[in-house]
């Protein structure tokens, strides 16, 4: 009798392991869930090209302040616009131009992450084309212009007159 | 419930190591949970202490006391201490005490294991609080960790990093231990649906161990990598998010505060029928609430997070399933109260500690519902109303349960009875303190006092001084609990075997104290 309830659970005790281990695997299975639930739902796609909407009208009755701004963490470069802010009607087709030189000695990457002030903004601003889509190699002390292309939705709303598009530059190390 | 008990069986004699040896190797479930429950209170004043540092930093604004850094230090230690160094083990050390007495069990399904699970507990709590002297201090981020901020700072988080995972890992086996004790080794005659709620209680708790815990030391070792070994699961800058660690961290989290407050359900639903002399009301109805609780209880991780920018069709969701708990819970205290009903009460301290857990914990739980409202939510957020809202849940909630059954189980445990009145007075001097440390911060967190800051505005001083004056008379109240309990053991009346008329579980059937090995003969439950 004792010897079968031993045996019974031992049994247990190994199905709750198993069971903790898959608890285990599941924390992790939840990254790639999350990332693709967010591309899903459209969270999150800060990263990603918008697109091009052909039926928006340019609002001339309107000029809006867009000051761009830029930093760096954590590697030697060097991060500027070349204008420090534009003004635009919104619905226009805008470029503007980013400049990063490599200071250092050493070939790094780095990742620019987007900001943007007042926090609405994300709804209205359309990207088509950014650096910031895809990670930067510099090579030892190489400069590089990159441009921004994008579209201010004329949907924003009115006591919005200046806005703030701000980038930083992560380190993602030196490549090898 | 009648019970037929074998009492000769117990011709062999105990003989097993004396001195601290017994201690280390002991894998008796008296022994076990004697240990837990004595680690739980040392933390419990760790804990406690680091408590009275916040309070007498906040005491009047400016900084007197603690430089900013320290004070989160003590704000995250605190936190961590409390949760998984006090009130957590203090359920184990109850479930080990009581479910082999209750299901009529001579042990633990494993003794072994269940040694190493206590054993493990040291080990982490001496990470915890060594961290307080490596460079850099201890971890400052809030005891939810949060990256960025626990993917810097120094060696600190990293010892509370391992500190997570050892104590996970002693959660898990404890779990595993009471399921299977409870579903492979209950007496004849014991079905499931005749199994004291406190047993119900802890085995819903256990399940929900071993469905959350394992997922908090994944997120710990994802943390762990992110800041050692160049991983990027919420490294913003290598394509992580910051985000996804508070849906992960807060998929175990909210669990978590069930499985802090499942088991002090199941003891109030132990003491409260004792001392009405009646059966509990609704019986079949409490299991089916703890496990609609406890099920719920995984799918409202996000109102934690209302404000990190969810679509709006998210927060709706999560607002109504958190409101949705509210339903079992109060299904709970209506059963409560039904049972105190017409019941020929008497008001002796357990009594008077559940029933104070019910009223105060219906105020958390309102409270609960409040910060539920994604509207409300989103202001009082990162305020003192939150802060009220889960001590009011987890002070005179689990921790007023826990002395309840201290003082409910503790003439079984060591034959002595403890001295009535000074219990009362503790009792009483632990409420009025109680409320006039967490009351006020109501009105502070509504005012838009935030958490986590060492100082504040000027108009936040009053209530503030008078938090800092409950908090301190709570905290002596409790060392006047740690004479009473030792009062207890050395001198009190020798207890009769079942010392409260109303008890009907199994444990009641045993000699007071417990014999060493009990129900070596399982008894027959007709």
């Amino acid at each position: 009798m004792m010897y079968n309830v031993a045996k019974i659970n031992i049994a247990m005790l190994r199905k709750l392991l198993i069971f903790s281990v898959i608890m285990f695997a599941f924390g992790y299975a939840l990254v790639p869930f999350y990332e693709k639930f967010c591309e899903v739902a459209g969270i999150n796609n800060l990263l990603k090209p918008d697109v091009a909407d052909k039926d928006v009208k340019v609002d001339t009755t309107r000029l809006v302040m867009i000051q761009l701004d830029s930093n760096v963490r954590g590697l030697p470069w060097q991060f500027k616009a070349l204008q420090s802010n534009i003004k635009i009607h919104p619905g226009e087709s805008i470029e503007v131009m980013y400049e990063i030189s490599n200071n250092s000695d050493q070939e790094t990457s780095g990742q620019a992450i987007p900001s943007y002030s007042p926090r609405v903004l994300e709804k209205y601003l359309k990207k088509f084309e950014c650096f910031c889509f895809t990670k930067q190699v510099l090579k030892p002390g190489e400069t590089r212009q990159m441009p921004v292309k994008f579209v201010i939705d004329p949907q924003i709303p009115a006591d919005i007159t200046t806005m703030t598009i701000s980038y930083t530059f992560f380190s993602l190390g030196a490549v090898n | 419930m009648a019970v037929v008990q074998d009492v000769h069986g117990h011709g062999h004699d105990d003989h097993h190591p004396t001195g601290i040896m017994r201690w280390v190797c002991t894998t008796n479930h008296k022994d076990i949970g004697t240990m837990y429950l004595w680690f739980s209170f040392a933390m419990f004043l760790v804990g406690g202490f680091l408590a009275m540092g916040i309070r007498a930093e906040l005491f009047m604004p400016g900084i007197q006391i603690l430089e900013p850094e320290l004070f989160n230090s003590f704000t995250t230690l605190h936190g961590l201490i409390m949760v998984f160094g006090a009130i957590m083990p203090a359920f184990v050390g109850l479930a080990n005490w009581q479910v082999p007495m209750m299901i009529g069990a001579p042990d633990m399904a494993f003794a072994r294991m269940n040694n190493w699970s206590f054993w493990i507990l040291p080990v982490a709590a001496t990470l915890l609080v060594s961290s307080f002297f490596v460079p850099g201090g201890a971890a400052a981020g809030g005891w939810t960790f949060y990256p960025p901020l626990s993917t810097q700072g120094g060696m600190g988080v990293d010892m509370m990093i391992f500190a997570v995972h050892l104590l996970g890992a002693s959660s898990i086996m404890g779990a595993i231990n009471i399921i299977t004790t409870i579903l492979n080794m209950r007496a004849p005659g014991m079905t499931l649906m005749k199994m004291p709620l406190f047993v119900w209680t802890w085995l819903i708790t256990a399940y929900l161990l071993v469905l959350v815990m394992p997922v908090l030391a994944g997120t710990v070792t994802m943390l762990l990598t992110d800041r050692n070994f160049g991983t990027s699961f919420f490294n913003a800058a290598g394509g992580g998010d910051p985000v996804l660690f508070q849906h992960i961290f807060w998929f175990f989290g909210h669990p978590e505060v069930y499985i802090m407050i499942l088991p002090a359900f199941g003891v109030v639903s132990e003491i409260i029928p004792t001392f009405s002399r009646k059966p509990l009301f609704g019986y079949s109805s409490m299991v089916y609430a703890t496990a609609s609780i406890a099920i719920l209880s995984c799918v409202v991780w996000a109102h934690h997070m209302f404000t990190v920018g969810m679509p709006s069709v998210g927060q709706l969701f999560f607002m109504y399933a958190t409101m949705l708990i509210a339903v079992p819970t109060g299904v709970k205290v209506f059963n409560w109260t039904a049972t105190m009903w017409r019941g020929s009460m008497t008001f002796e301290v357990p009594m008077l500690f559940s029933i104070g857990f019910i009223f105060l914990f219906v105020i958390g739980g309102f409270s609960g519902v409040i910060c539920a409202i994604v509207p409300i939510d989103i202001q009082v957020q990162e305020t003192y109303y939150v802060i009220a809202h889960f001590h009011y849940v987890l002070v005179s909630g689990a921790l007023f349960a826990i002395f309840g059954a201290v003082y409910y189980w503790l003439p079984k445990w060591c034959g002595r009875m403890y001295d009535e009145k000074l219990g009362k007075w503790h009792f009483w001097l632990s409420m009025f303190f109680f409320n006039l440390t967490f009351f006020v911060q109501h009105f502070l967190g509504l005012a838009g006092m935030p958490r986590r800051v060492p100082d504040y505005a000027l108009q936040f001083a009053d209530f503030n001084m008078v938090s800092s004056i409950g908090g301190f008379g709570f905290g002596l109240t409790q060392l006047f609990f740690l004479y009473i309990v030792i009062k207890c053991i050395r001198s009190g009346e020798k207890a009769a075997d079942k010392p409260w008329e109303g008890g009907t579980t199994l444990e009641w059937t045993l000699p007071s104290p417990a014999p060493y090995h009990s129900f070596e003969t399982p008894p027959t439950i007709k």
